[in-house]
């Protein structure tokens, strides 16, 4: 008698645990495709945001994992390029900004195939709210400085903020945030110069 | 189970006189949810949450809803399993259907309210361990009746989500000088119109949005409604 108790029971919690499973498993199934394209959507839109505009490929799905690379912030670099009419247009880096105040920044980097930066922004940080935050374009207009940037037309000494000799403004109050941003874009546009050939052989 | 033992096993909640007939019910369950019960301001549950995402009117709209119908939807399936749910696996199986319900919600909000899951991260997910939850099941749904559970769920997820607002609101306002911030990411586009402007634009408070803003806030509120409940008594 005890023994049939114990297997009900414990046949009883199974069946609750089945049935959990099955209710989440059709509900994935439902949600799968919805939330693959709002993934798809955030990302081209983030990216349409950096790169050259009047690209007429869909860059998103050209990601490439990059090799790791202590200028790229390590591992998880992700290339994007566009093209325009059959033609490279621009490049698109997903790098992280290891040494923030509060821990690594990702960022969004956009070059253009002349090697001017496109455009540049934060995908999540960690910074203090009020202090490192006019990083977001939301908050402050400072992320489109960057623009228009090369390595041609501003000299390594520049790639800095105003504090360190540079010609990027820092914060009231946070520099730290800045420097680390100003120099992951710097590094990204480096290794943009230094691949860029290679990555237009590939293309061809 | 015959009809006599289902009536013995319907437990009336705290405070309710015995003789209360179905709609004073009802009421008894509002009054207990938002105010003499209220899951943060009295039983201070679910914390985590309550201090982390209560920085802006949209974080704490989002979640606060989220954590309502997590307790509508889990205490009504609770209450509806209750005679099949044996005494030793009572627990896991609550907890499965919590986990099970939040699982969903955050499917259905990462699929239609992309936005706002990235901003909520992890909290969503964080929902399960939440405390008022697995309280509410095992402490009144799994003896109620259904309609019964489901309105307690409604009531105390109620209370808990008013009580986020207003923090989030109160943080927000005096954190950034705004409300409704970022509110695009809950209500689409159109939801950009929303935000107020009380303050000048540079103004910011930044204690108020850090965390100690949320356990001071979280104390004033506290401090209002006894403030409110004495000088009523």
């Amino acid at each position: 008698m005890n023994r049939r108790y114990i297997v009900i029971t414990a046949l009883l919690l199974a069946a609750f645990a089945l049935l959990g499973v099955s209710v989440l498993a059709l509900m994935h199934q439902f949600t799968a495709p919805v939330i693959a394209e709002q993934a798809r959507d955030a990302l081209n839109r983030q990216l349409a945001a950096v790169l050259p505009p009047g690209f007429d490929n869909d860059p998103a799905s050209t990601a490439q994992d990059l090799p790791a690379d202590p200028r790229l912030g390590g591992a998880g670099a992700v290339l994007y390029r566009a093209n325009q009419a059959g033609k490279t247009s621009g490049w698109a880096l997903r790098v992280v900004a290891p040494n923030g105040y509060s821990g690594a920044i990702h960022l969004l980097v956009g070059v253009s195939v002349t090697g001017e930066i496109s455009g540049v922004r934060v995908l999540t940080h960690k910074e203090t709210p009020g202090l490192g935050d006019p990083i977001e374009l939301e908050k402050s207009p400072w992320i489109l400085s960057f623009n228009g940037k090369s390595l041609l037309g501003l000299p390594p000494k520049g790639w800095a903020v105003k504090k360190d000799g540079g010609v990027f403004d820092q914060f009231t109050g946070a520099t730290i945030t800045p420097r680390a941003v100003v120099q992951a874009v710097h590094h990204a546009l480096e290794y943009v110069a230094e691949h860029q050939a290679e990555w237009l052989g590939e293309s061809k | 189970m015959s009809h006599a033992e289902q009536a013995v096993g319907e437990s009336l909640p705290t405070g309710v006189v015995a003789q209360a007939s179905a709609p004073s019910v009802y009421a008894q369950l509002a009054r207990d949810g938002l105010w003499t019960n209220n899951p943060a301001l009295v039983q201070v549950l679910g914390l985590c949450p309550l201090l982390a995402i209560s920085n802006t009117t949209v974080n704490a709209l989002g979640l606060g809803l989220a954590t309502l119908l997590t307790l509508v939807v889990s205490n009504t399936l609770v209450s509806a399993v209750r005679h099949w749910v044996r005494p030793e696996i009572r627990l896991p199986v609550f907890v499965l259907i919590i986990a099970s319900v939040v699982t969903a919600i955050e499917l259905a909000m990462n699929a239609w309210l992309h936005g706002l899951y990235v901003v909520l991260g992890i909290f969503l997910p964080l929902i399960v361990t939440n405390c008022i939850v697995i309280a509410r099941a095992e402490g009144y749904a799994a003896r109620n009746s259904l309609r019964h559970a489901a309105f307690d769920g409604l009531m105390m997820g109620l209370g808990f989500a008013l009580v986020l607002l207003a923090l989030g609101m109160l943080r927000e306002l005096l954190g950034q000088g705004t409300i409704f911030a970022n509110a695009h990411l809950m209500f689409g586009e159109w939801g950009r119109h929303l935000t107020l402007h009380l303050m000048p634009e540079n103004y910011g408070f930044l204690l108020a949005i850090l965390p100690p803003g949320a356990f001071i806030g979280l104390a004033l509120l506290i401090a209002l409604k006894n403030a409110l409940d004495q000088r009523r008594a």
